[in-house]
């Protein structure tokens, strides 16, 4: 059993389906990659995931557990955390202190302030941000805010982090950074589920990739198999015919 | 100038502050007394209206809802209950129609929730002005009257009582919360915080100051009705009064509403005629000059010198 599973999950905009019976199960310690072209409803089925928005239909259980209708202070209490993929940290609010909220909202067991606190600076130190704990958040850096946002997610003792494109608008070097950050954070046996354009990255990051185009699964296997994958290419570079035109 | 010391500076100016608020009706002339009292009543409305609105960046119009609340708890129990027991109760009854409200508001966001708030007061101020018409018979009611110098200490204990609330909220992780909340909804919910219940319940409390303002006032007038108890002119002043003190310190809205009551009694007394107008560019130079309001200009001043 997955520690997530998705059955038939569909959301409807209006007549738009967003996402339509889409079947995906993810195992504890794995790191998945969600790939697909824009609007391919990547963003959406996080946001179903994490209670952001009701499935039309079909079930998201967590540890067995049903989580789809859940609100998302439960789902994340439970164990899902999550970053934006526009950064949405608390701006004017410390570096430290948008960690520190993460640690005593996140979980259901209460903490003395300087146990939260530790632990929010053991966060930042993972993320090499110790430095700037002080700083308000607004003002650091696009790479750190994503960084900072991952050590937000971390300090809610979440077991699975939906990491939505968190790598998207970095340098080279800072790709490196966030890319060394998510292997240790797997090696610290977090669940992954991760959506990402970098496709590099993702090729050298993830277990298994999982495909979604215009809201359906069209391909899932490892890394390797989907970047020969016929229908994956096509997708992405579209067909020889039109090529062809 | 070390911390520790401005630390103890800071209380012995609050304790020095307290003594005289205290000693003061000894020594002074009883209008004065009165004018301080509409000071503590405009400083407890505007502190209760910022310890939700500020940090939650909502903005609630229906102070004079919760207010009017007070006053006529205070209408109809004056006479039944001990006056301490009756100013809890107006407390309590804002306490429990602001949960209320907020359970009925609970999607509203932004200008909505402004709006929202401002049409509960109108909603209030006519449904009760039809119940008297129609119901009850008679329109408005007597309140027990008590003593100025009474009002003023009662006022004083209420404003104490919210400004440490405040003080001490401010400084907790509640007030952390309800900042986070104001800054990113969404994120907040996502680190696991029950944002629908914070929204409500700090609505709740910032409403329980107002009616314990609102029951011991409605005494000082002596007579109430839907108009004068619902007053929307009220929804506004501590909104200004706010802005004006500046909320990024907790002695913005203290300072705020204290000059701008003073101001405004002083305009009114000298320049009867244009007392909306100076009162006016007063507030719209501040505004314009020091968007932080004067916790701005006091954060310039104490770092210029070095």
């Amino acid at each position: 059993m997955g520690i997530l599973e998705g059955e038939e999950v569909t959301k409807h905009f209006g007549g738009l389906a967003a996402v339509h019976d889409v079947n995906f199960e993810i195992n504890q310690g794995e790191v998945v990659g969600l790939i697909g072209p824009n609007g391919a409803g990547k963003t959406t089925l996080f946001n179903l995931i994490t209670g952001s928005l009701r499935t039309t239909a079909g079930e998201i259980r967590f540890k067995g557990k049903k989580i789809s209708g859940l609100k998302p202070h439960q789902i994340c209490r439970l164990g899902i955390a999550r970053t934006f993929q526009t950064v949405q940290l608390f701006g004017n609010i410390s570096v430290l202190d948008n960690v520190f909220l993460g640690s005593i909202c996140g979980t259901t067991t209460p903490m003395s302030t300087p146990d939260a606190r530790k632990k929010a600076m053991t966060y930042l130190e993972l993320v090499e941000l110790s430095a700037k704990k002080s700083d308000l958040a607004k003002n650091l850096p696009l790479a750190e805010q994503k960084r900072l946002e991952v050590a937000r997610a971390l300090a809610t003792e979440a077991e699975l982090l939906l990491l939505d494109e968190v790598m998207a608008g970095l340098t080279a070097p800072e790709l490196v950074v966030a890319t060394s950050l998510i292997e240790t954070i797997r090696n610290q046996g977090k669940t992954i589920l991760i959506v990402e354009h970098v496709m590099q990255a993702i090729m050298a990051i993830c277990d298994r990739i999982i495909v979604l185009h215009h809201g359906v699964v069209i391909a899932e296997g490892k890394p390797r198999e989907i970047a020969k994958n016929k229908t994956v290419i096509e997708v992405y570079l579209g067909t020889d015919d039109y090529a062809k035109h | 100038m070390n911390t520790a010391t401005a630390f103890s500076k800071k209380w012995l100016i609050l304790i020095l502050l307290l003594l005289i608020l205290t000693t003061f009706p000894f020594y002074s002339h009883p209008y004065l007394v009165v004018s301080i009292t509409s000071i503590l009543m405009y400083v407890c409305l505007t502190v209760s209206w910022v310890i939700f609105c500020a940090p939650t960046r909502y903005m609630s119009l229906a102070t004079a809802t919760f207010f009017g609340v007070g006053m006529y708890t205070s209408g109809i129990l004056g006479e039944l209950l001990p006056f301490p027991l009756v100013v809890i109760c107006g407390g309590l009854a804002s306490f429990l129609i602001g949960l209320l409200t907020g359970f009925i508001c609970l999607r509203l966001r932004g200008f909505y929730f402004a709006i929202f708030t401002f049409g509960l007061n109108e909603l209030v101020r006519n449904s009760m002005l039809w119940w008297e018409a129609n119901v009850s018979g008679t329109v408005g009611r007597w309140v027990i009257i008590l003593e100025s110098l009474t009002i003023y200490y009662y006022m004083l204990v209420i404003v104490v009582l919210t400004v440490m609330v405040a003080y001490f909220l401010r400084r907790s992780r509640f007030g952390l919360i309800l900042f986070s909340i104001g800054e990113s909804e969404e994120a907040a919910a996502h680190i696991g915080i029950d944002v629908t219940l914070y929204r409500i319940i700090f609505f709740a409390i910032s409403c329980f100051f107002m009616g314990l303002a609102g029951a011991v006032m409605a005494t000082k007038w002596a007579y109430i009705d839907p108009r004068i108890a619902f007053n929307p002119i009220l929804n506004f002043t501590p909104v200004l009064m706010a802005l004006f003190g500046g909320v990024g310190e907790i002695y913005g809205p203290i300072l705020g509403a204290s000059l701008l009551t003073a101001i405004s009694e002083v305009l009114l007394s000298r320049f009867p005629y244009y007392y909306m107008l100076l009162y006016g560019i007063i507030f719209i130079v501040v505004i314009s000059f020091l968007p932080e309001g004067l916790v701005g200009l006091t954060r310039k001043w104490r770092k210029e010198p070095i």
